[in-house]
């Protein structure tokens, strides 16, 4: 309960604070958007500007207290605002946009995580050098390149060269959206090779945490206790070493999906995929407030919801925190 | 060497300390490695833009291939692409220093007075900790690079510091605390040493390890926010960066299919995975040399 409370409050002033920091971005949005009427509608700047505002639904003049209390009350009722761009509602595009980042995201996550696990317990167990050496190097370079940059890679190779996958967008236009065999296949197909540029990024990292966490197990008394007993070794690298290695990552695998969140511009700008990276860029570069603000909102929740998801979990894997 | 580890550490004599980091880092097969590679890129970015000048446009010659007197060819606007680079190599440097000295600033400032202090500062000082760790920092810092007009290194180096110092406050708080009961800062305390001594004379000689592995790791992270807010095209930045290149290639010449502007993409990219392998070695190396627990 407490938890809940604490969690409540951090989102209240990350709103606050985001707040604060899109309302002093430069650039004038009603004002751009007159300057547009003038020119096509060779209005006068004053009735231009009366009219933006109210297409707008935006006033810069307002006090900052009043534009905070009515963005405070349209959170409260789910009432996000109307994007300047799109003119519809915030709240449509961002619950549009959530489905596609959470699928390209838990996939590539649960993936490389799964992989990076199991790999990793296998080099600790096997101490083999080369193998070591070959992670390293891995590591050094995908880490080190941006997962655009891989992404843009895997499209030159993928896309363009073989022609095997597609290389933007969500689905075809030739499919229609539902709940059918064609759709979604059509869908998995689209989210390949974001997928894939998010997974050769991150693997290996989640692979030398692995390793680091079962070497330091391996160490302990009740390993090698284990083996006196003569215990079977699967049983000792399931039940042993895997599971009591594995337990803090689970922090770490909630850390990297708000992670990855927020650093979703970057791969859906690159495969136009309709994500909340997408949007919050294009609500960047067009000054568009009230869809920024959607945008960061559901950031936000996201990673106070998946920390929170992953303290309950902790709790339920780990036996000693249960009680007390 | 042993014996230096294995003595009480805070009171070393500093010429002995240096003298010995510096033979632990070379003992250390990795940090050698990575060293000689951190040193040739910190070469390059104090010399060459001494020796070179920067390339003019020449659409004459554009997109021309490998050749003696261009040995990495020519870019989309007849530039010499090695030139670019290296006069490239002092602005992604000095991006990443900035934002990693401004980082561990905060850090330092934060973690220790919210270690030191306690009470109601300490809380404060954590809750806007965990505001900042809640809210990623790549988005905020696309928006803060708007806020604050981005048009050089130090202003982009603030840009990218503002939002990446909690995690490490957080972090050095902890140490404070855990060194804060030791008998000699006790000690210090009951002598009526001020507070600000013991912050420079007991506690940052301990926790100076631990800072220069981070400001590694946050260099790195800088530059690779710095390129990819390039890649968006959210910062006017003038004056040669990789994230430029990157950005211009994959934007300009679009096409890096068979055409000889594929060297103009790789070129910055190979560079930043050398120098991000430089970090990556040094950094272990270094953490081996100075956590005398990790050796084995």
């Amino acid at each position: 309960m407490k938890k809940i409370l604490i969690s409540l409050i951090t989102v209240f002033i990350s709103l606050i604070v985001m707040f604060l920091v899109i309302q002093n971005m430069p650039g004038d949005p009603v004002d751009m958007m007159a300057q547009d009427i003038v020119k096509n509608e060779h209005l006068e700047y004053e009735l231009a500007y009366q009219r933006a505002k109210s297409i707008l639904n935006y006033d810069p003049d307002e006090p900052l207290v009043n534009r905070f209390s009515k963005y405070v009350k349209g959170i409260v009722t789910g009432n996000l605002g109307t994007s300047m761009s799109y003119k519809k509602d915030v709240i449509d595009i961002v619950m549009g946009a959530l489905p596609w980042t959470l699928l390209v995201v838990s996939i590539s996550l649960l993936l490389s995580f799964i992989i990076g696990v199991l790999l990793g317990i296998y080099i600790a167990w096997k101490r083999k050098k080369g193998l070591n050496t070959a992670l390293i190097i891995y590591q050094s370079i995908f880490g080190a390149i941006p997962n655009y940059v891989v992404g843009y890679l895997l499209v030159i190779v993928f896309a363009v060269t073989l022609g095997w996958l597609p290389s933007r967008g969500p689905y075809s236009s030739n499919v229609t959206p539902g709940f059918n065999g064609a759709f979604i296949g059509d869908m998995l197909k689209h989210a390949i090779l974001p997928v894939l540029a998010y997974f050769t990024t991150t693997v290996a990292g989640w692979i030398i945490s692995m390793k680091a966490n079962s070497l330091s197990v391996l160490g302990e008394d009740y390993i090698t206790y284990a083996q006196v007993r003569g215990l079977p070794r699967r049983r000792i690298l399931i039940k042993y070493l895997g599971k009591n290695a594995m337990l803090p990552m689970i922090t770490i695998l909630a850390v990297n999906f708000g992670l990855m969140f927020g650093g979703s511009p970057l791969i859906e700008n690159l495969f136009l995929y309709p994500g909340v990276g997408y949007y919050l860029n294009i609500a960047i570069a067009r000054r568009d407030f009230p869809l920024m603000q959607g945008m960061f909102l559901m950031i936000i929740i996201m990673v106070v919801l998946s920390s929170f998801i992953a303290e309950l979990l902790y709790k339920i894997l780990n036996p000693r925190l249960r009680e007390g | 060497m042993a014996k230096e580890m294995n003595s009480v550490k805070y009171k070393l004599n500093r010429g002995d300390g240096i003298k010995g980091f510096f033979r632990a880092i070379w003992k250390n097969k990795m940090s050698r490695i990575g060293l000689i590679i951190l040193i040739f890129f910190l070469l390059m970015a104090i010399f060459g833009p001494m020796i070179l000048q920067d390339p003019k446009s020449d659409y004459a010659h554009r997109l021309q291939p490998a050749s003696w007197k261009h040995p990495l060819g020519l870019d989309y606007a007849g530039k010499d692409i090695l030139v670019q680079l290296v006069l490239g190599s002092r602005d992604v440097l000095l991006v990443a220093f900035y934002a990693a000295f401004f980082a561990i600033a905060f850090a330092c400032i934060v973690g220790i007075v919210s270690g030191l202090f306690g009470g109601k500062v300490d809380a404060i000082l954590m809750l806007v900790s965990n505001v900042v760790l809640t809210i990623p920092s790549f988005p905020v810092t696309m928006i803060l690079s708007m806020v604050l007009k981005v048009d050089n290194q130090l202003t982009f180096g603030l840009v990218l510091s503002l939002w990446s110092w909690a995690g490490l406050a957080k972090a050095i708080r902890a140490q404070v605390l855990g060194i804060k009961h030791k008998e000699f800062i006790e000690a210090s305390r009951i002598l009526g040493i001020s507070k600000f001594r013991i912050i420079t004379n007991d506690i940052i000689p301990n926790i100076i390890s631990y800072i220069a592995v981070n400001f590694i790791a946050i260099m790195k992270g800088a530059i690779l926010a710095s390129v990819g807010l390039m890649y968006l095209g959210l910062v006017p930045f003038k004056g040669n960066h990789w994230g430029m290149m990157i950005q211009l290639s994959m934007s300009s010449t679009g096409a890096l299919i068979g055409s000889s502007s594929i060297v103009y993409f790789l070129a910055p990219v190979v560079n930043l995975i050398l120098f991000q392998l430089g970090s990556y070695l040094f950094a272990t190396g270094l953490d081996e040399a100075l956590n005398p627990r990790l050796r084995t």
